[in-house]
């Protein structure tokens, strides 16, 4: 299983948030970039849901839509199945482009309001031409709709008949219909009820299992991700600070801002241990903090993390970025 | 397990569109259906006016000079060969009215259709792609507007007029006034289209239709356009009664349809040297055609707003 369907390799990627032209040379400033995603590399290999959490503004849906393709990066590069993505050619592009698919987070803007279901659910294949004709591609679509747990009669209906949650199993029909290897999830479940949120990831899990689907998982909830996840990303302020197999980073954290995540989800046993607070909340992106950027909200920093950035080291099996895990500090 | 044996057999157009919300929404309001009836009765005159009108005002050789200034026919001195009385040529009224609507009516509908394609276009493309695009288009708009529409119909009539001069004026007056307006109105499309394009185009429904690689036009006209025409109609209801104004004030002011194939315009200008020497008539049956058409065709746009958004359904 160490087969790689997607590689991330040194990925980075700046917004451009200087004020106007006019402005900027009234008032003598400088361009203002900021770094969303900094530096980001890990692979995901086939069949695996590979889930990235973080904070708000993390950048995870930066790297979910510059993976499949929606904003370029500015650098680094993206392998899919070892084809660079970025410098492909338009005909190879479309070949490639049938192979990933995305579902987004908010299943009321996902949908156009204004066609029919069935025709939403129809565009990626009848755009990369999987079914050639009306009656092959509506059978098609009636097949999805099933597969999905709606009807095949759902189909003449308009998005707003609909409850969130079962838009949301339109919106994964919709990224199943032209038969893709890998689907981006952009926090699938949290536009959704508590109730609802099992339903549509037990759903996801099973489409894995039927069409053997590769997932890249991103939320920021941390209960979400044990349930789905093979191996999970911790993003914090554009970068990667640790990267674990899903069991080994919840029994056994690395990196303090990985300890502190946990610390803050709630359990039901009462195990009566010692949590560490939240301190802090993510600094400015604009204006991130030098050396590792976590330095400001970290009880283990001293004067090296504040100068030097750390990089993604093995310790043990799980991957980290920290000086303090190097040194035996922590 | 199929579905298809289960499928009802999908009803005939008519028989869904009087099971529709809108049509229930219609028969709902008695103030809507009497402003359909008003305006379906003003396009049909307008349509079939050379069947129905008693005389044909265009025609020189059948206008008697000396029936002009008839008073209507319940006035003193009014013949029932002229209901609305006639003007100061002999025509008369009622069937100017009728010829005359059917005029002002292809004017606005023509000069509406035509700012609204260039309007929604370049409101589309602005939106849409952003940067340089969207600053020139929005700049030329934004110039445009500083001048009022009127003014900038009488200054694109003119120059028109000038450029190509030897045109017989009978012939072309329709399309300079519809060019006219129209170039005078598509400012308002353009900044409603791009206003709602730039909401639209960040929405995830656009997103997943760039995932899969669509063209940019494709996405515009497919998936964009359908969610900001909403606003469009109503802009383009209400700006169907402003464009037959502004048709008929340039006509009022000598600029548009000349008097031989008078629109309703040109029919009250006409009244209009006659109002104080007591022939009220001229101007007071043709202004009061174009103010019915005007209202009920706005009363239409707003109903039609509230009945085709499904969104409010």
């Amino acid at each position: 299983m160490t087969d790689v369907l997607v590689g991330i390799e040194n990925l980075s990627r700046d917004f451009d948030v200087s004020k106007p032209w006019l402005n900027r040379v009234l008032e003598n400033e400088e361009k203002k970039y900021v770094t969303a995603v900094n530096d980001v590399s890990f692979e995901i290999r086939r069949g695996e849901t590979f889930a990235l959490v973080g904070e708000s503004g993390s950048g995870k849906s930066t790297i979910a839509k510059l993976i499949v393709g929606l904003i370029r990066p500015t650098g680094g590069q993206i392998l899919f199945d070892g084809t660079n993505v970025a410098t492909r050619g338009s005909a190879s592009m479309r070949q490639l482009r049938s192979r990933f698919q995305m579902i987004f987070q908010d299943p009321f803007a996902s949908l156009n309001p204004r066609w029919r279901v069935k025709d939403i659910i129809a565009e990626p294949l009848r755009t990369f031409g999987v079914a050639e004709g009306r009656a092959a591609w509506e059978k098609r679509v009636d097949e999805l709709l099933e597969t999905v747990g709606l009807s095949a009669k759902d189909g003449a209906k308009y998005p707003h008949e609909f409850s969130g949650g079962q838009r949301q199993r339109v919106a994964i029909a919709r990224a199943l219909s032209a038969q893709p290897e890998f689907i981006v999830c952009d926090e699938p479940t949290s536009a959704l009820d508590v109730s609802v949120q099992a339903q549509i990831l037990n759903l996801m899990r099973d489409l894995q299992d039927e069409f053997g689907l590769t997932y890249l998982f991103i939320s920021h909830d941390l209960s979400v991700v044990r349930h789905m996840a093979s191996r999970i990303g911790v993003l914090y302020l554009g970068r990667l600070v640790e990267v674990a197999e899903g069991k080994t980073l919840f029994r056994d954290p690395k990196h303090p801002y990985t300890k502190m995540l946990l610390d803050a989800v709630p359990d039901l046993e009462m195990t009566g241990r010692k949590r560490q607070p939240v301190e802090g909340e993510i600094p400015n992106p604009i204006d991130p903090p030098s050396g590792c950027t976590y330095h400001p909200r970290c009880r283990l920093a001293n004067d090296r993390c504040r100068s030097e950035v750390p990089v993604l080291k093995l310790h043990g099996d799980t991957k980290a970025a920290c000086f303090a895990l190097e040194e035996g500090r922590s | 397990m199929t579905m298809d044996s289960e499928r009802l057999k999908p009803p005939g157009l008519w028989a869904r569109f009087f099971d529709s919300d809108i049509w229930y929404s219609f028969t709902r309001s008695k103030v809507i259906m009497a402003a359909a009836i008003v305006t379906l009765l003003i396009f049909l005159g307008a349509l079939f006016a050379p069947l129905i009108a008693p005389h044909d005002p265009f025609d020189m050789a059948s206008l008697y000079l000396m029936d002009s200034l008839t008073p209507p026919m319940w006035e003193a001195g009014g013949n029932p060969v002229y209901p609305l009385g006639t003007d100061d040529q002999g025509r008369d009224i009622l069937s100017a009215i009728l010829y005359g609507s059917r005029i002002s009516l292809a004017v606005g509908f023509a000069s509406v259709a035509f700012a609204a394609i260039l309007g929604i276009s370049l409101g589309l493309l602005a939106g849409y792609m952003g940067g340089r695009v969207d600053s020139i288009i929005m700049r030329i708009a934004d110039v445009q507007l500083t001048f009022p529409s009127i003014l900038i119909a009488l200054l694109i009539d003119g120059s028109v007029r000038s450029i190509f001069g030897g045109i017989d004026r009978e012939q072309s007056a329709f399309y300079v006034l519809v060019f006219s307006i129209g170039l005078s109105f598509w400012v308002q499309y353009a900044r409603t289209v791009r206003s709602s394009t730039l909401v639209e185009k960040d929405k995830e429904y656009v997103q997943a239709a760039r995932l899969i690689g669509l063209h940019p036009l494709r996405i515009m006209a497919s998936h964009v356009l359908p969610n900001v025409m909403g606003p469009v109609l109503v802009i383009a209801t209400i700006n169907l009664a402003l464009a037959i104004i502004t048709e008929a004030t340039l006509s009022f002011l000598g600029v548009g349809i000349p008097s031989t194939q008078p629109s309703l315009g040109t029919l009250i200008r006409i009244g209009n040297d006659f109002l104080f020497s007591g022939e009220w008539w001229i101007a007071a049956f043709p202004g009061a055609a174009l103010a019915i058409l005007v209202l009920a065709v706005n009363l239409l746009g707003d109903w039609l707003r509230d009945a085709l958004n499904p969104r409010l359904r």
